[in-house]
């Protein structure tokens, strides 16, 4: 089985994001970028079922600039096996990605495509389930755990209820959540080795996709901050705001 | 914020790989480590699983099967930004015997020492200070007779970073006459019998830093086990200080970095006089200084990376970037310590820790004094 995971580069999760100062979006000009953690999650969740005999090629693709390629190289030193680049500088929108994947999924007949639940940009969400749907294949979304069964996955989601197990009929598209697994590090041996690992450039055009926003931004402002409390006296003066308030009755 | 020629894409790889592990793996237990005094020992294996052991090593003994001297200073630096040196010392401290295993060692004690060395299963330690000298090397005493096909080995070692817990050690030991001329590398076992160690007791900073004595009481060890040429020693040990050198001066940087960060980031947040901190004269100066002194030091130390890479190894201008590098560290976390105020002060505090591990870096792997002295005789005078 060939396993595809699309990966998004994306700020890095430590930085501190910062709006830029004509209101037009977020200062990305000197700021870390790094492969989207959910993303990552994916990553490591096909080599976990590669090392387990369950699939013989993981495929890395990313559409973004041409900086994306580093985003490709970690998922490579992690332990995919190629890549694929698809060379586009504007702003992605879901449906166009899907369009995309979905082109490569018809060119690279993967049996599984694990995405990341969201990326932590845009936390559109909204990827996987266009790409199952403009398929027709099954899908698990949020999957904390994920197993091959009965020929086709078992996937474990987190509902807000608990957690619920789906069964998956193969081809499928699983998305995947925080608790899934954890990562492992590119070490400096796979790093060195990724360097030599083949990485396809494609175009959007290549696909027959037109990638052009079909959303504007208007305006892009900082979360209004949030004011000072104040300090009660005694838990019967809180109750009485509490009540004031309308938070209790 | 100044951009280095020498990043390529898997030097940027690896030192996001290392900054990640130190941030996940060491901070979050930096100062319960220190505390107690020790490290878990799968930290070792965890940072081994990273390939940061194998540089220069034979791939056939687990090692990477080539060298960056890039890669190692980026390593020192992001070990030096976990901010507790103790336990960074108590990892690489294999970093300094397994360069002499491997260009010296018969295959026989490659095979048996270097995989578990290079992995973390094991530890390597060496072992040239003496309680009589320890810049000073051609004073070295400990003494090795032959006997047979054996020699046996009687004296002891003291400041051994790694040393209580290390299975295998590269020790030096006078096999000729006095002076320079006269000693000899040996590859010694821990459990050999007439071997054994006790800790140096408590020390300044580098709490979490197993660091020995050892005793040698007759220690036989087999002929092979001689490193290199007998009577030979002081040439690869004096070529070993260089690398030695340049991962103290890379640890300085990264410790440095985190005194200017840590400082500036409570400055931002800390309000005096009805204004945070950083809006006061005096404390800008004191981050604008800090920050100028890193990136000297760095720039230097990149510059001293592309001449090894290029193929010659400046002995003076490590000498001289390893003083730069205390002195820099000795700035930096004095700096630091007067903008946090009480709050660094505290135990447990990263700046704290750094401040306590400056001395260490100004005297261990070659003192400054012995360090100038070097830079000049370098010159010829």
């Amino acid at each position: 089985m060939k396993i595809l995971v699309p990966v998004k580069r994306v700020v890095d999760y430590n930085v501190k994001v910062r709006v830029k100062s004509d209101n037009t979006g977020v200062e990305l000009s000197n700021v870390k970028m790094s492969m989207n953690p959910f993303d990552e999650i994916a990553v490591e969740e096909a080599i976990r079922l590669k090392e387990a005999g369950n699939a013989d090629e993981i495929i890395v693709v990313s559409i973004g600039p041409k900086a994306a390629t580093e985003t490709l190289r970690t998922g490579l030193a992690m332990g995919a096996d190629r890549g694929i680049l698809v060379d586009y500088d504007g702003e992605t929108e879901p449906l166009a990605v899907a369009k995309v994947l979905k082109a490569i999924v018809d060119d690279e007949q993967p049996g599984l495509v694990l995405l990341g639940k969201q990326a932590i940009d845009d936390d559109c969400s909204q990827t996987g389930q266009m790409l199952a749907q403009l398929l027709g294949w099954a899908q698990g979304t949020f999957a904390s755990k994920v197993e091959l069964a009965d020929g086709g996955f078992h996937v474990t989601r987190e509902i807000d209820g608990g957690l619920e197990t789906i069964k998956l009929a193969a081809p499928a598209i699983v998305t995947t959540d925080l608790r899934l697994n954890e990562p492992r590090y590119a070490s400096l041996p796979n790093i060195m080795k990724a360097k030599r690992k083949p990485i396809d450039e494609k175009t959007p055009g290549d696909y027959g996709v037109d990638m052009a926003p079909r959303l504007t931004t208007l305006k892009v402002e900082e979360p209004p901050k949030r004011e000072a409390g104040i300090k009660v006296e005694s838990v019967a003066e809180l109750v009485g705001k509490l009540k004031e308030k309308g938070a209790i009755a | 914020m100044l951009t280095y020629p020498f990043m390529t894409p898997e030097r940027t790889a690896f030192r996001d790989t290392v900054r990640r592990f130190i941030e996940q793996e060491v901070k979050p237990f930096a100062s319960d480590w220190d505390e107690a005094g020790e490290i878990p020992w799968a930290l070792h294996e965890k940072a081994g699983a990273l390939g940061i052991f194998g540089l220069g090593i034979d791939e056939a003994y687990g090692g990477l099967g080539f060298d960056d001297v890039f890669l190692r200073a980026i390593a020192g630096i992001e070990m030096g930004r976990a901010g507790i040196g103790g336990a960074m010392a108590s990892i690489g401290a294999r970093n300094i015997m397994t360069g002499p295993l491997q260009a010296l060692a018969s295959d026989t004690i490659k095979e048996k020492a270097l995989p578990d060395i290079v992995s973390g299963r094991k530890g390597g330690a060496l072992g040239i200070t003496e309680a009589g000298g320890g810049s000073d090397v051609a004073s070295l005493a400990t003494r090795a007779e032959r006997d047979g096909d054996h020699w046996v080995i009687s004296g002891s070692k003291t400041f051994i970073t790694g040393g209580l817990k290390a299975s295998y050690f590269v020790i030096g030991a006078r096999t000729g006459g006095p002076g320079l001329d006269g000693i000899s590398l040996f590859f010694v076992e821990a459990d050999t019998p007439g071997f054994t160690r006790a800790s140096v007791g408590a020390k300044m900073g580098w709490w979490s830093s197993d660091t020995a004595t050892l005793y040698f009481d007759a220690v036989r060890v087999p002929a092979e086990h001689m490193l290199g040429e007998q009577d030979k020693g002081f040439l690869a040990i004096m070529n070993n200080f260089n690398m030695e050198r340049l991962a103290m001066i890379a640890q300085c940087v990264g410790m440095a970095e985190v005194c200017l960060e840590d400082s500036t980031a409570y400055a931002v947040e800390r309000h005096t006089f009805g204004k945070p901190l950083i809006k006061h004269q005096v404390i800008r100066h004191k981050i604008a200084d800090m920050s100028a002194k890193i990136d000297a030091l760095k720039s230097y130390l990149w510059m001293i990376c592309h001449t090894i890479e290029s193929g010659s190894m400046p002995v003076a201008e490590i000498a001289k970037a390893k003083v730069l590098g205390s002195k820099t560290l000795e700035f930096c976390a004095s700096e630091a310590m007067q903008i946090l105020g009480g709050a660094g002060y505290l135990r447990g505090h990263a700046i704290e820790r750094i401040y306590r591990e400056v001395k260490v870096m100004a005297i261990g792997g070659g003192s400054e004094e012995i360090m100038r002295d070097l830079a000049v005789r370098q010159m010829g005078v």
